[in-house]
């Protein structure tokens, strides 16, 4: 055995040689990129159950792929950009996946089917009480105004020479719902996904950051101040009915919204039922768990240096912050629109809580409202917009694949 | 109304498609606001549902509610035997009894919730002994 020559060849396949050769460079900015997300979702908690998969995915795939040749990587961009060539053999071929993929691409199969932002809403359907949405249904009105972001996004996406499907992809961030936008996204324009997936989750870690300044900028310290009447108690068969009449009218509406809110709706039933505790039990938290490991891991691996670092990826993370601050914009200005019709009745902070983020918009609120008069309980008031805001992303991401798929 | 939208949102696909995949301006000006009008009829009439449902179970609660007491008030009064009431049972996991002071109950319970969360401790771990409103 020549010793030289076999330490040659171990030098050569092993990625530090990688990193000084072509754009192997890039992969060491991107592990610098992991560590950094790794930092704040460890240290800061940003949304540390997605944040620190989705980081520690990205770490994984730029120490293992560096372009088309490696054979070992745990994920291979190559692969995916032949399933989606219509030109190519492997065009939609899960087969060629499971053949020559690495470990990441079999799990990234659950997100391209979207099956995982499905299973994330059957979970969130089963922790969501839509009780304060049912009590008050003018909420969903402040859930609908919170959308404005999405719209507005995805114009300046536009503008901004993205393609149809791209600036829809874009704008969904502004929907503050990560399962939303992977799944939209996925569909749309996967070559995005790395970048939409981290800035709509970066954003939704930072709105106790983003919304409190546009709170308090849109609204003055009256109507901050304003303390709101208890709502009606809800019945539980209005509560079993709720995601039955809500599945059957959405989907109808928008077909294309099916898989989200089907699997929304799916989990609120068995929540609110009370014959299927185990089921519901199994999907707020097993089954949650499950696929939120498989999610994290699988976008992560979406973040490859040669696909990642671009002039796009800067001009995702300045629309979707954009896309966040009009939403909370268009929720306030519509609090604000219902405070006036009510005769000062509605506190216009509940609206920034139409963005979905649950239930972290409806602690703002709270927060804000008791900053300006600590006897105000905004929390309860605040959840009806922030569950219509999960409705509303959900009709909002169903009508881009419609005009755009 | 689905129709409607149906042909609309057909024909900005179309627009899209003839279109190749850039957008001009108008187009995408055009789709924004669509999909906002969208977004808040869709909404809309899931309110209106939800306020005719939610009419229906008032209703029908309030006549529950009226029969309960006309009941109460045609059968004969029952002389209750002279029997100490038995303590009430503690929920699992209780600390026992808050005293509530000018605090519905509903108040109390999101005052007890937020509490544990600032202190960081499960529910049950902590001891009410009142709320009182300071007037």
């Amino acid at each position: 055995m020549d010793v030289i020559e076999t330490l040659k060849t171990l030098w050569n396949d092993s990625g530090f040689h990688s990193f000084f050769t072509g754009d192997g460079w890039k992969n060491l900015i991107m592990i610098f990129v992991s560590c950094l997300l790794l930092y704040l979702g460890i240290k800061k908690k940003f949304e540390p159950l997605l944040l620190v998969g989705i980081a520690f995915g990205c770490l994984l795939v730029n120490l293992s792929y560096f372009g088309s040749g490696s054979s070992d990587a745990l994920y291979h961009l190559d692969l995916w950009d032949n399933f989606l060539d219509p030109a190519h053999e492997d065009y939609h071929s899960y087969g060629a996946i499971l053949k020559h993929g690495g470990l990441l691409d079999i799990l990234y199969i659950g997100v391209k089917a979207g099956v995982y932002p499905s299973l994330i809403f059957m979970g969130v359907g089963a922790m969501t009480d839509f009780g304060p949405l049912i009590s008050n249904p003018k909420s969903l009105l402040l859930g609908a105004a919170a959308q404005m972001g999405v719209f507005l996004a995805f114009f300046g996406a536009v503008c901004l020479g993205f393609t149809g499907q791209e600036a829809a992809s874009i704008g969904i961030i502004g929907g503050a719902d990560g399962p939303t936008a992977i799944f939209l996204t996925t569909k749309l324009a996967p070559h995005l996904l790395g970048a939409i997936a981290i800035a709509a989750y970066s954003y939704m870690a930072l709105i106790p950051m983003i919304q409190p300044p546009l709170m308090r900028l849109l609204t003055t310290e009256k109507e901050r101040q304003v303390k709101m009447e208890q709502s009606r108690t809800v019945s539980k068969t209005e509560k079993i009915i709720f995601p039955i009449i809500v599945a059957m009218f959405v989907i109808l509406l928008l077909p294309s919204t099916a898989p989200l809110v089907g699997c929304l709706m799916l989990g609120n039933l068995w929540r609110e039922c009370g014959v299927t505790e185990r089921l519901s039990d199994t999907v707020q938290n097993a089954l949650m768990n499950i696929v939120t490991v498989f999610l994290g891991i699988s976008v992560g691996a979406t973040t490859a240096a040669s696909r990642f670092l671009s002039l796009e990826t800067i001009k995702i993370v300045v629309l979707g912050l954009t896309a966040f601050c009009f939403s909370t914009v268009g929720g306030l200005l519509v609090g604000k629109l219902m405070y006036r019709l009510s005769g000062g009745k509605i506190n216009p902070l509940i609206g920034s809580a139409g963005v979905s983020a649950v239930p972290m918009a409806a602690r703002v609120s709270q927060m804000e409202g008791q900053k300006a008069n600590p006897k105000n309980f905004l929390l309860m008031h605040a959840m009806g917009p922030n569950v219509a805001g999960v409705i509303g992303s959900a009709i909002a991401a169903g009508f881009l694949l419609a005009v755009f798929k | 109304m689905i129709e409607d939208l149906t042909i609309a949102a057909e024909a900005l696909t179309e627009a899209t498609t003839e279109a190749g995949d850039k957008l001009s301006i108008g187009e995408a000006a055009g789709t924004a606001a669509f999909g906002y009008a969208v977004v808040f009829a869709g909404l809309v009439i899931l309110m209106i549902v939800l306020y005719c449902t939610g009419a229906y179970f008032k209703s029908k609660e309030a006549k529950e509610k009226a029969a309960v007491e006309a009941e109460k008030k045609t059968a004969p009064a029952v002389q209750a035997p002279a029997v100490p009431a038995a303590e009430p049972k503690l929920a699992p996991g209780s600390a026992g009894h808050v005293k509530l002071f000018d605090v519905p109950d509903k108040e109390a319970a999101m005052i007890m919730a937020i509490v544990a969360d600032k202190m960081q401790k499960p529910l049950n771990e902590l001891h009410f002994i009142s709320i009182k409103e300071v007037k």
